[in-house]
């Protein structure tokens, strides 16, 4: 199968040397020197639980907001921080996510309002399965959207480090016949140095036996990515000066993928994910449980954008949630499931300073389903532009199949 | 020794085992001889992996009555457990007295609250710090924290897994656990959990569907992570400020129920409450009907409520229980999956869990997922069907429907041998189980099963951890049970106690010693691009060479 890559390793370059190895295996052993040329990334996080876009990016312009959520309305804006942060005098910041307001005034900061999935679920688990698949409706699908782009671009120079997750499980959207890496940290990938070398070489021995089940593809997956890891120590590339990632796995996740992209490993894909969204019961306000997830998720995002620094401009960052949550607020102060949320587009080529999208109102008439934000952009037309303006890819069709996409659909994100 | 038959024999076999195990109280015939596999197949589906000298024992007293013993757990004395679960500090204790004891103290997260408002533009690790400090202050009020009971359910959890005699009990018991998801970290679930599966999960693990899922409704731990407890009638009457008495009357010397603010939540004054769909969409999309089982959103507001009123009361003094609050209940008419239930307070949610517990697609639904916990990741149609129509025919029996499930020709046949790849739980139980480990403090073990993704009792979301190979297929994740693998066999687990030596036959290296490792550790057997592997590092320690089969791919499958 020629999607996999074989070890980089003096057996391969042996092979090659005399002549009998096959041409994508040449390819591979080559590869490291395609890592060391910086390229195009596109970082993917998405928010599971169903993230409340109406808190998030506050429409203080819309009178039904603040009658259909008495107690956790976020007040419009006056100032302070005890309220939303002005945007474009009718949207404006949740207060918690002052970290991203300085983006949004250099315009490195878009943000699409009414985004989400059309397929009707409000099952969290249907709905972020749709997504990932990024086939809304179709169950069958069983590879990720990020694989298919992958696989739709086969890359010869492509590094173990091509598709990253910092997870430890590989995410449904990576899922599929090209390979992709999941770590929970790099540090701690890899074997123990007590194992020895004799009982490293023997595991690889085991998973590079020519067996193609997913056990064994996924080994073989993991010792190149040791190996590649080995040569390029990412540990090297710490924060820049004076850039702190708020604590816990998600701050950690994108402080490792910066760490990936400084050290030229290869990435073009990377994805990470945070929970803690479902707020059923005291969602909270300006201050409060959202309050609390917007500030870890806001600041890990304003760190990694100044951690990059110079970097940004070949990095997109877009993020995604299943849906977003009832218009009006519930009986415990909270929200239950709805329909169309709102994704944050941070890097050099974004069209920033702007909320995309058609803004399809509060009232009565306008709601989804008469209870939610309806909505007015799908997310494979945002994630189809990210593909295609940020990496250039160009069969969306096959990353996106079923749907009718294409640049007429794009919601403008990103400089053309 | 494998006998060697062809297919057609030994499906015939497996037939007729099924036929023979069908009908409970047919009196058995001299055990028979089954192939090696088929033992070693069902003690890695229907337990935690053999142990050294299992797959001799169950071939002893032959593999029906085994199983059939399996069906019975409570008959099956299990002295290995008890003495072990007894030097965990909080195991078995109630709610009450974990609040009592565990839970941080409200005058304690009062000030904390306070003190973190004081410093808000301080760095977060001061913050920290003013925090232990508080808390060290408060600690001698308390008996442990809540961590520590976290950190004992996980680890009763495993040591249960790995030394109990009623290892189709654990497995079920887990099936369950993770069908009816709670996670410990949402508020006081912590303390609640326990109680939960002692009194909630284990005693109806067997039992009938709909009392399983009655039980599951009607707990503190499910009303709370589900938010049901808060759920109540938009038009109810506002309850009223400060410490509110009573709810009516029939709130027998409980506390106001409903007033203990929930996480984050502004301070209460007089205020309104509303409808919490959550419980409502998750009780029949994950727990009965399945996603796909023909509700709509208008179903999930009318089960919503229904459900209003069914609550906790004396959480904050520290005794929840069930309590059915009129006062907050929806008293109209309601409309569920076309039928019509009639204002009827508390039997409402009654009438509801049975019309769910009796719904058609609840028996495919559950039947399914439990053919695929036993038997495939795609589960097979005809057994599905099979099983369901028990599940149909014995109105939810739970019992009957695992029972012709593992006595079926397509669990016992060769078809779906090896086919499942273990869940890390799974995979890390059976590795200490399989290499005979002696487990005292099993907080290492629960902390590597976290590690590869699998925290016990912490899965936030409701619908619990996956049961299929590519859930659990990663880079990162292989990696972590390669290191695991290692590192037990090493001995550089804290707790465990483990004798390769004795695993290898007491040979001290060799030849000898890898066929003699390779026969206990995996005695399914191991493909030839391993043997060969094996083969040739025949110089390593048993130790190392331990670590290595216990990595193999083979170990990773059931």
């Amino acid at each position: 199968m020629l999607t996999r890559r074989f070890f980089l390793k003096s057996s391969g370059l042996a092979l090659v040397s005399f002549g009998v190895a096959p041409r994508f295996l040449t390819r591979a052993a080559y590869a490291a020197e395609g890592a060391m040329r910086r390229r195009k990334t596109v970082v993917t996080i998405f928010q599971r639980g169903a993230c409340d876009g109406l808190n998030t990016v506050v429409p203080y312009g819309e009178k039904a907001y603040y009658a259909l959520r008495p107690s956790i309305a976020v007040p419009a804006p006056r100032g302070g921080k005890d309220a939303a942060l002005d945007l474009d005098g009718f949207f404006g910041l949740h207060p918690a996510l002052q970290p991203l307001l300085p983006l949004w005034q250099e315009r490195s900061l878009a943000i699409v309002h009414a985004v989400g999935s059309p397929d009707a679920t409000r099952s969290h688990f249907d709905a972020q399965d749709f997504m990932e698949s990024g086939t809304p409706g179709r169950k069958a699908t069983e590879d990720g959207w990020m694989n298919r782009h992958l696989q739709t671009t086969p890359d010869p120079q492509a590094t173990p480090f091509r598709a990253v997750s910092m997870t430890p499980t590989l995410p449904r959207s990576l899922a599929g016949r090209a390979p992709a890496v999941a770590m929970s940290s790099i540090r701690e990938f890899g074997l123990r140095p007590a194992a020895g070398a004799q009982v490293a070489r023997g595991f690889e021995e085991m998973y590079g036996g020519a067996v193609h089940d997913t056990l064994h593809g996924t080994g073989r997956e993991a010792f190149e990515a040791i190996e590649f890891l080995k040569k390029t120590d990412p540990s090297r590339y710490q924060p820049a000066a004076g850039v702190v990632y708020p604590r816990g796995p998600y701050g950690d996740s994108l402080r490792q993928v910066a760490q990936l992209i400084k050290a030229d490993v290869g990435v073009e894909m990377a994805f990470t994910d945070v929970g803690g969204w479902d707020h059923h019961a005291a969602e909270g306000g300006v201050e409060g449980q959202l309050a609390n997830r917007l500030r870890e998720f806001g600041g890990a995002l304003a760190a990694f954008h100044r951690d990059l620094g110079d970097r940004m401009a070949d990095v997109v960052v877009v993020t995604m949630t299943e849906f977003g949550r009832t218009v009006r607020e519930n009986g415990n102060r909270g929200t239950d499931h709805g329909h169309a949320s709102v994704s944050f587009v941070l890097g050099g080529s974004v069209k920033g300073g702007q909320v995309h999208g058609r803004w399809p109102g509060l009232g009565s008439g306008q709601l989804y389903e008469g209870r939610d934000l309806a909505l007015t952009t799908d997310f494979r037309d945002l994630l189809g532009e990210v593909l295609s303006r940020g990496l250039g890819a160009k069969d969306l069709g096959a990353v996106f199949p079923g749907h009718a996409g294409g640049p007429g659909r794009f919601p403008g994100v990103l400089r053309a | 020794m494998r006998l060697r038959r062809s297919t057609a024999g030994r499906s015939a076999a497996a037939l007729a085992i099924g036929l023979i195990l069908l009908q409970p109280g047919t009196a058995l015939a001299a055990p028979r001889p089954y192939e090696d596999a088929a033992v070693i197949h069902v003690l890695n589906r229907l337990a935690y992996g053999p142990r050294p000298g299992d797959v001799e024992k169950v071939k002893a007293m032959g593999l029906e009555r085994w199983i059939t013993e399996q069906l019975e757990p409570q008959r099956i004395p299990d002295p290995a457990v008890g003495p072990r679960l007894a030097r965990l500090e909080t195991a078995g204790l109630s709610s009450n007295e974990l609040l009592k004891g565990y839970e941080v103290p409200r005058a304690a997260k009062r000030e904390i609250a306070q003190k973190q408002a004081e410093m808000d533009s301080a760095s977060e690790d001061s913050k920290r710090e003013a925090r232990r400090e508080l808390m060290q202050k408060y600690g001698s009020q308390m008996r442990g924290t809540p961590r520590q009971v976290i950190a004992e359910l996980q680890e009763a959890k495993v040591l249960r897994a790995v030394h109990s005699e009623r290892q189709l009990d654990e497995v079920l018991v887990d099936f369950w656990l993770n069908h009816f998801n709670v996670y410990a970290q949402k508020g006081p679930v912590k303390f609640l959990a326990g109680e939960y599966e002692r009194e909630v999960l284990r005693p109806h693990a067997w039992g009938r569907f709909e009392d399983l899922l009655l039980a599951t409704a009607e707990s503190p731990a499910m009303l709370f992570y589900l938010d049901n407890w808060l759920s109540a009638d938009p038009n109810a009457r506002p309850a009223a400020r400060g410490r509110r008495g009573r709810f009516g009357a029939a709130a027998g010397g409980g506390q106001p129920t409903m007033r203990r603010p929930a996480e984050g939540a502004p301070p209460g004054q007089g205020r309104k409450r509303g409808l919490n769909e959550n419980y409502a969409r998750e009780i029949m999309e994950l727990h009965t009907l399945g996603v796909d089982g023909g509700y709509t959103q208008k179903d999930v507001t009318e089960v919503a409520r229904c459900f209003t009123g069914w609550t906790i009361k004396g959480l904050r003094d520290e005794r929840p229980e069930f309590h059915f609050e009129g006062r907050f209940h929806d008293n109209g008419d309601k409309v569920v999956l076309g039928q019509t239930i009639k204002a009827g307070g508390q039997e409402e949610g009654r009438k509801v869990i049975h019309l769910l517990a009796t719904h058609p697609a609840t028996a495919r639904f559950i039947s399914t997922k439990l053919v695929r916990k036993f038997v495939a990741d795609e589960p097979p149609a005809a057994l599905v069907d099979k099983a369901s129509a028990v599940f149909k025919r014995t109105d939810g029996d739970i019992r009957e429907v695992v029972r012709a499930i593992v006595t079926s020709p397509e669990f016992l046949g060769p078809a779906y041998r090896n086919a499942k790849v273990k869940t890390p739980l799974e995979f890390v139980v059976s590795a200490a189980r399989a290499s005979g480990a002696l487990v005292d403090d099993p907080i290492d073990l629960a902390k590597r099963i976290a590690a590869m993704g699998m925290p016990l009792y912490m899965q936030q979301p409701p619908t619990g951890y996956k049961d299929t190979a590519e859930a659990w297929v990663s880079t990162s994740g292989l990696l972590a049970r390669l290191n695991f693998a290692l590192d037990l066999a090493g001995g550089r687990i804290v707790g465990v106690r483990i004798d390769t030596t004795k695993l290898a036959g007491g040979a001290a290296e060799g030849a000898a010693a890898a066929t003699a490792l390779a026969a206990r550790l995996v005695p399914q057997g191991l493909s030839d691009s391993t043997r060969k592997t094996i083969d040739g590092e025949t110089d390593l320690s048993p130790a190392r060479m331990a670590g290595l089969v216990l990595g193999s791919p083979e170990f990773q499958r059931r």
